[in-house]
């Protein structure tokens, strides 16, 4: 799904097919958590196609790729969107057992989803050695300032206090959202990458690639017959 | 039949005593049909035969079930095809004391039912001004009352669950004397099953632990509302399952269940807008994408190719139409459950942006356990949606890899080609049947559970003209479904169109003609449709279909 990617400022390239070379490519799991309508799904899209749309609620729970590259490694990002809702929480510890980011989402206008939010932090702490997971408090819709019930202080300093990498972001206007991916990114390599058994290798699976299709029909060859 | 008296208005009360009701559940156990139980006990809904000598009485040959136009090959039936009657088995045995008293009280229900066509009348006007549904609408407000149907769903301690319009802290009072009323008549051993007053039904279902009650101004009989009533409790049902909701509360018995629902009331709007709308959800059968066979056999065989250990229905829809489903053999998927997979596919964008990987309860498979569905588009702009049903929840890159390796397979074929022509033109046009006074039809076949129609003709354009068709096919289907007078064939003359309906043991079939129609001609169509249908069922039905 995600592959055909937008530009990424700070020195990321774009994917693209032909660009596999020597660097590695690692997998990393994020999982992206909070209440419902803080924007989780909006995140995952700007993440993946930097695109906004207005969605209906998640229903379980969406599974997106992004790969990032950095100078000397390439991450593809498998990003578990979770539902906000509170009868899918039974199963949301599918998505964050074993996750190397997760990112806990807030909406800056509602303080309840900030509430919520640190349930979530108190939740993932529970599940996580130190060290294996990169965690991540994100306030959301900085758009909506004037109706800002966190501030930036507030949400920092709950940051600090976890030692958790901290941003506002708005997904309606994109700002800050690639920042904060690379961020992750490179967190992620630098905290994970280095550990033993770390971040597994992906290795492309010989499957379809629509775009490339006509390679497979017996008629291919015919079309390069002729002037 | 009790005549109380609330207030101002009399109520007709239409009780029927307890223990009837489970008495001739018993004798449906140990006798007769062990079709109403179905091996629901261990998840599987195997089809029981149909060709039973009971049906061999049918007043036409050749046109009984299995062998009539769309009937796929009997040892390979995908859904549980199952009649209206077997679907409203469970409220059968009140029905019928409902009819009883029906007919001792026959005058009175004739003169509501000229009130209630008045009043419908009226009703429509009101209602396309006031579609624009908004949560917030004031329930004391004369738009609120004059809605065409209201669904009100709460719990047995009386907090209210959902309502379709309003919300629902406002109704809670009105809620609770609902709830009075359903205690009321139980306190003395009996059950109430609808109150008809003033042009208006109020019908009541009691699914412990939940109560759904619909209040309607429409013609619809209280079988067809129950009906609509059990598709709204088996959408909350698959989203929680019944365990869940049995546990929830046993657990506690005041519980607010909106916490649990909350960001899924869209589901349930959506249901009943389709319920008002979709000929599917009335014939209790499913429609099928045009597509040579040829075509789908690959398209079917592709999808059989990619399965996997835990995989027991796979699906792929165009929209709201089946292009195809491959199941697990003996595993059968009953339409309800196949009509809340496309109503949560149909109501939801969020499957757009990435794969989906969601809990779902199949209520009518198994109303104690979640399935796990696959649910993705084929191309992010393609109406191609394959949903992938699972019983592991961990199976999440099994099912992605099933999906790689049926896209592989099936992209390397032309039937992909030709499956996405199909989808430019997914209806056809009846002036194919080359019948000049016919204008709309629906016809199912009964041992597939598939029907097609065809895309309403300019009259029907505007949405209010299409569901007033819709209501008057319901209307058909009532008397030809009357709990105690089924009718087999039925011709109406209306002012504006001209019906027949005709059911034999292997299809229902309505039909639409201009009003200049005549009753002979409109016979003769039926068999000049019938041989169309016989000719282009290869493309508008899925005769072969496929298990892993």
């Amino acid at each position: 799904m995600g592959e055909n990617l937008p530009r990424v400022p700070g020195g990321a390239q774009l994917h693209s097919d032909t660009l596999h070379g020597p660097v590695r490519t690692l997998r990393v799991k994020m999982v992206i958590l909070g209440s419902s309508g803080v924007g989780k799904s909006s995140l995952a899209l700007r993440f993946v196609r930097d695109e906004f749309k207005n969605p209906s609620p998640t229903v379980g729970c969406a599974y997106l790729t992004r790969v990032v590259h950095l100078s000397d490694v390439t991450l593809r990002f498998e990003i578990w969107d979770t539902a906000g809702q509170e009868k899918y929480h039974s199963v949301t510890p599918l998505y964050y057992r074993g996750a190397h980011a997760a990112l806990v989402v807030y909406d800056i206008s509602k303080r309840e989803t900030f509430v919520r939010a640190q349930v979530w932090l108190k939740e993932l702490e529970k599940q996580y050695i130190p060290g294996s997971t990169v965690m991540c408090l994100v306030g959301n819709k900085g758009d909506l300032d004037q109706e800002r019930q966190i501030s930036v202080q507030e949400g920092q300093a709950l940051a600090s206090d976890r030692s958790l990498f901290f941003t506002e972001t708005s997904v309606l206007s994109g700002d800050q959202i690639s920042e904060l991916l690379l961020g992750i990114a490179h967190r992620v390599y630098e905290c994970i990458g280095g550990q033993q058994g770390g971040l597994s290798e992906w290795k492309e699976t010989p499957l379809i690639d629509l775009h490339h299709r006509d390679t497979f029909t017996p008629f291919a060859s015919c079309c390069k017959v002729g002037p | 039949m009790k005549l109380l008296t609330f207030g101002p208005i009399a109520l007709c009360l239409y009780v029927c005593p307890l223990r009837c009701v489970s008495l001739p559940s018993v004798a449906v156990m140990d006798g007769e049909a062990q079709r109403a139980a179905v091996s629901w006990e261990n998840g599987t809904l195997a089809p029981v035969d149909r060709l039973r000598s009971e049906r061999a009485d049918s007043p036409t040959p050749g046109l009984v079930e299995g062998t009539e136009p769309g009937a796929g090959q009997k040892s390979a039936m995908f859904v549980h095809a199952q009649s209206f009657e077997d679907l409203t088995a469970e409220t059968e045995e009140v029905a019928q004391r409902d009819a009883e008293l029906d007919k001792s009280e026959g005058e009175c229900t004739d003169e509501l039912k000229v009130l209630v066509g008045e009043k419908t009348i009226e009703e429509q006007r009101n209602s396309i001004s006031s579609e624009t549904r908004s949560k917030e609408e004031d329930v004391s407000s004369e738009a609120w009352r004059s809605h065409r149907k209201h669904v009100f769903v709460l719990s047995e301690a009386g907090k209210p669950i959902y309502t379709r319009y309003g919300t629902e802290e406002a109704l809670s009072s009105t809620m609770g004397v609902m709830m009075a009323l359903v205690s009321f008549v139980e306190a003395e051993k009996n059950i109430i099953r609808s109150i008809h007053a003033d042009g208006c039904k109020v019908v009541f279902l009691t699914k412990s632990p939940l109560v759904l009650v619909g209040v309607s101004r429409t013609c619809q009989s209280d079988k067809e509302l129950l009906r609509e009533l059990q598709y709204i409790y088996y959408q909350i049902v698959s989203l929680l399952t019944l365990t869940q909701l049995n546990h929830i509360f046993q657990h506690k018995q005041n519980y607010d269940l909106r916490r649990l629902l909350a960001g899924s009331e869209y589901l349930t709007d959506n249901l009943l807008h389709r319920l008002d709308r979709d000929p599917g959800l009335l014939l209790s059968a499913v429609t099928c994408l045009p597509l040579a066979s040829s075509s789908r056999d690959v398209v079917s065989s592709s999808l059989q190719a990619a399965k996997a250990k835990n995989l027991v229905f796979s699906i792929l829809l165009a929209g709201d139409r089946l292009v195809t489903l491959v199941r697990k053999k003996d595993q059968f998927l009953h339409h309800i459950d196949l009509h809340l997979v496309f109503n949560l596919v149909g109501s939801s964008s969020s499957f757009r942006e990435g794969e989906g990987w969601t809990p779902i309860c199949l209520p009518k498979f198994n109303t104690a356990g979640f399935f796990h569905a696959h649910i993705s588009y084929l191309e992010p702009a393609s109406e191609l949606c394959l949903i992938l049903v699972s019983t592991d929840r961990e199976d999440f890159f099994n099912m992605s890899d099933c999906k790689q390796r049926f896209l592989e397979r099936l992209s390397k074929r032309s039937a992909y080609q030709a499956l996405k022509e199909a989808l430019k033109c997914p209806s056809y046009s009846v002036a194919q049947v080359g019948i000049p006074e016919l204008r709309h039809f629906l016809y199912k076949s009964k041992s597939s559970g598939l029907y097609t129609s065809p895309e309403f003709p300019a009259v029907y354009q505007s949405d209010e003209e299409q569901e007033r068709l819709m209501g008057l096919y319901q209307d058909l289907h009532s008397c030809l479904h009357h709990p105690t007078r089924p009718l087999r064939s039925f011709y109406r003359c209306g002012e504006t169109e001209n019906l027949l309906a005709w059911v034999t043991s292997g299809f229902e079939l309505y039909l639409c003609f201009s009003p200049l129609a005549t009753k002979a001609l409109a016979v003769s169509a039926v068999n000049k449709l019938l041989k169309w249908i016989r000719k282009e069922e290869d493309r508008l039905f899925i005769l072969s279909p496929l298990t892993y």
